[in-house]
């Protein structure tokens, strides 16, 4: 059990590539902290830095207040599941599981013990003796999740270990991993792309871009009151309409607001209605229909916006230049091509300043 | 693989067989030489049927030899062929093994330079550099041993590339779940490299140990005792007599002898092998 904080971490790779720019995260006691940015974020790189995989170039890493920069992973109290599991091929279920603690010179019945503890758990205990090659990849992926828990470490780090599973073991291993680490109660670290992921398993969200942290907090928190457009755009599915407040169109609907002039304004897709009315203080839009998504419980519509206006700062998942998604309940949906009308409330609305970078209250 | 019908597999097999009897052909006529008489065989009246001298020519042949001026029993040439291909198989593995591992895992001054040496001894077999070679090997007093016999074909760069390139197909994070796991460096190679390089290493084996085994030139150079002979200069030797006729039972007794060995370790490493060499999921 340890608190983990980082101070002021960077890495500049010895060609001169920083990539990461000076991070601060501080993760309590038991809490599972996720890392979620696009692919070459820096965020597997930071957790590898953490595991001791990665030499730190700058600032401090501190697990249960003792500075960890120049000490080997292996005494680092830690354990890592990697995104391909990293088994060892030739080494059956036990003997991946108890290779580590004999290295640590463990006696044979501790480890015995510990082994069918984590077995028992992960209910692996009819596998023990098969060689990885001979399990599925949910297996697998206990497995590793085994060679963890033996070794009672007091953080586990988790580098990508679903995005190897199909969608429908993902989301129950996404479950059990969540179920696991609160009934150990052990400090985590879990790096993913995918927000849905990192919504749900997250205790402490860190939304990272480009090698640096874009917003830390609560992930409800976050998604509510997203700090930049990146974060807006990246937490959330599909993605916020993000569009410039520069339209005399838009302008003249928030006029008395902050971000009236020169901003950005976004809005959730699940925060429109399509309605005839314009809302107090709030945003309507008219838009022409040109695509519907129907999932079942919810309906995508997606809308292009009559007047043509200027691009909005590029970020992942974007969506091109004066389109909207409307997210509504059901499968009721206009026909292609429809002429409609959509508003969002006041307090549903998220203002930015025009680089993105900054958060301004309506 | 297509799975051909009718009249179209006929052939197949009919080329297949044709195939197999030309190859085979010369061996049946080694094995049946070796059971007959040399009277018959030196008259040309050999018959294609087995002969009655199975164990006389046999025995005389590993324990006696010929008959000739250099008569060496080719049970003890078997044995000095035997050494020098295994010297040369496990040697060369043992010290590519390590040097890849060397070259692929640890970062360390001149490392490049050193692998292109190590690649460049890839244009130099010992029949280019048999001048200088021979020079150290008599030099450092190992003529007529079986360390001269082996140490200059165990330095070469063949096995130090299959290992480099096996190594590297590795996945980065085995060695960093090592880390975690508390292997070091020598604990990883022993525990984890060495039992997944287990297939590589059989092949490996299997080819040395042929390559060790049908070596003619440097034996020949660096050998001058009979009882240092390996077989394939005593065949040699026994075909060529001056003062009296060949021997030919013997000959062709020594000949099957001499296809013996790597026919037994092909058809014992055969799954391994083959493994060795199509197996791609690490």
């Amino acid at each position: 059990m340890a608190n983990v904080t980082l101070r002021n971490v960077r890495k500049t790779y010895p060609g001169g590539f920083e990539a990461i720019k000076g991070v601060d995260v501080d993760v309590g006691d038991g809490q599972f902290c996720v890392l979620v940015g696009p692919s070459g974020c820096g965020k597997s790189t930071l957790l590898r830095m953490v595991a001791g995989l990665e030499t730190v170039t700058g600032g401090e890493i501190d697990i249960g207040g003792r500075i960890v920069n120049g000490i080997e992973p292996a005494d680092r109290d830690i354990a890592m599941v990697f995104q391909n599991y990293a088994l060892y091929p030739h080494m059956s279920v036990y003997n991946n599981m108890a290779y580590g603690l004999r290295n640590r010179g463990m006696a044979e019945t501790e480890i015995r013990t510990r082994v069918d503890e984590a077995a028992r758990i992960l209910e692996l205990t009819s596998m023990l003796e098969r060689k990885p090659r001979q399990l599925s990849g949910g297996q697998r992926q206990r497995v590793a999740m085994g060679r963890a828990i033996v070794r009672q470490p007091k953080v586990f780090l988790f580098d990508e270990p679903l995005s190897n599973l199909d969608a429908k073991l993902r989301i129950a291993m996404r479950v059990e991993i969540r179920k696991l680490q609160r009934r150990l109660n052990t400090t985590s670290i879990y790096v993913t792309h995918d927000q849905l992921e990192a919504m749900t398993l997250a205790d402490i969200l860190v939304v990272m871009n480009g090698g640096q942290v874009e917003q830390v907090g609560n992930p409800l928190a976050i998604y509510e009151r997203p700090a930049t457009t990146f974060v807006a755009s990246f937490i959330g599915a599909p993605p916020m309409n993000l569009m410039s407040t520069r339209p005399e169109e838009i302008r003249s609907q928030l006029a008395g607001s902050a971000a009236a002039d020169a901003g950005i304004l976004g809005i959730r897709p699940e925060d429109f209605v399509i309605t005839d009315q314009t809302p107090a203080g709030g945003v309507a839009l008219p838009l022409t229909v040109e695509a519907i998504e129907r999932v079942g419980a919810e309906t995508f519509v997606y809308g292009c916006r009559e007047q043509e206006e200027q691009h909005v700062a590029a970020t992942p998942g974007e969506l091109p230049p004066g389109e909207i998604i409307v997210r509504i309940p059901g499968t009721d949906a206009p026909a292609i091509g429809a002429k409609i009308r959509v508003a969002a409330v006041r307090n549903k609305l998220h203002l930015f300043s025009g680089d993105g970078r900054k958060r301004l209250e309506a | 693989m297509v799975e051909e019908e009718g009249f179209r597999r006929y052939v197949a097999h009919i080329i297949l067989w044709i195939g197999i009897a030309i190859v085979a052909f010369p061996v049946y006529i080694a094995i049946i030489a070796s059971t007959q008489e040399n009277a018959l065989i030196a008259n040309g009246q050999m018959s294609l049927l087995p002969g009655g001298h199975f164990l006389q020519t046999y025995y005389q042949t590993i324990f006696v030899g010929t008959s000739g001026s250099t008569r060496e029993p080719v049970g003890n040439m078997m044995l000095n062929s035997l050494v020098m291909a295994l010297m040369i198989a496990v040697g060369k593995i043992a010290i590519s093994i390590i040097s890849a591992y060397a070259i692929v895992y640890f970062r360390f001054p001149f490392r490049m330079p050193i692998f292109w040496l190590i690649f460049i001894t890839l244009m130099l077999p010992v029949e280019v550099r048999i001048y200088p070679t021979y020079k150290i090997v008599a030099d450092l007093h190992m003529l007529d041993s079986y360390a001269g016999l082996a140490l200059p074909l165990i330095a070469s760069a063949t096995a130090t590339l299959l290992f480099r390139q096996f190594f590297m197909t590795v996945p980065d994070e085995l060695l960093e779940a090592s880390r975690i796991d508390g292997a070091g460096p020598l604990r990883f190679f022993w525990d984890t490299l060495l039992p997944l390089s287990r297939t590589n290493m059989a092949a490996l084996f299997v080819i040395l140990f042929i390559l060790g085994w049908n070596q003619y030139l440097w034996p020949l150079l660096i050998t001058t005792r009979d009882d240092m002979q390996t077989i394939q200069i005593g065949i040699r030797k026994m075909i060529t007599t001056t003062d009296a006729l060949t021997e030919w039972p013997i000959v062709m007794a020594t000949a099957v002898l001499a296809m013996l060995p790597p026919v037994f370790v092909v058809i014992v490493m055969q799954k391994l092998f083959v493994r060795g060499l199509v197996e791609t999921e690490k």
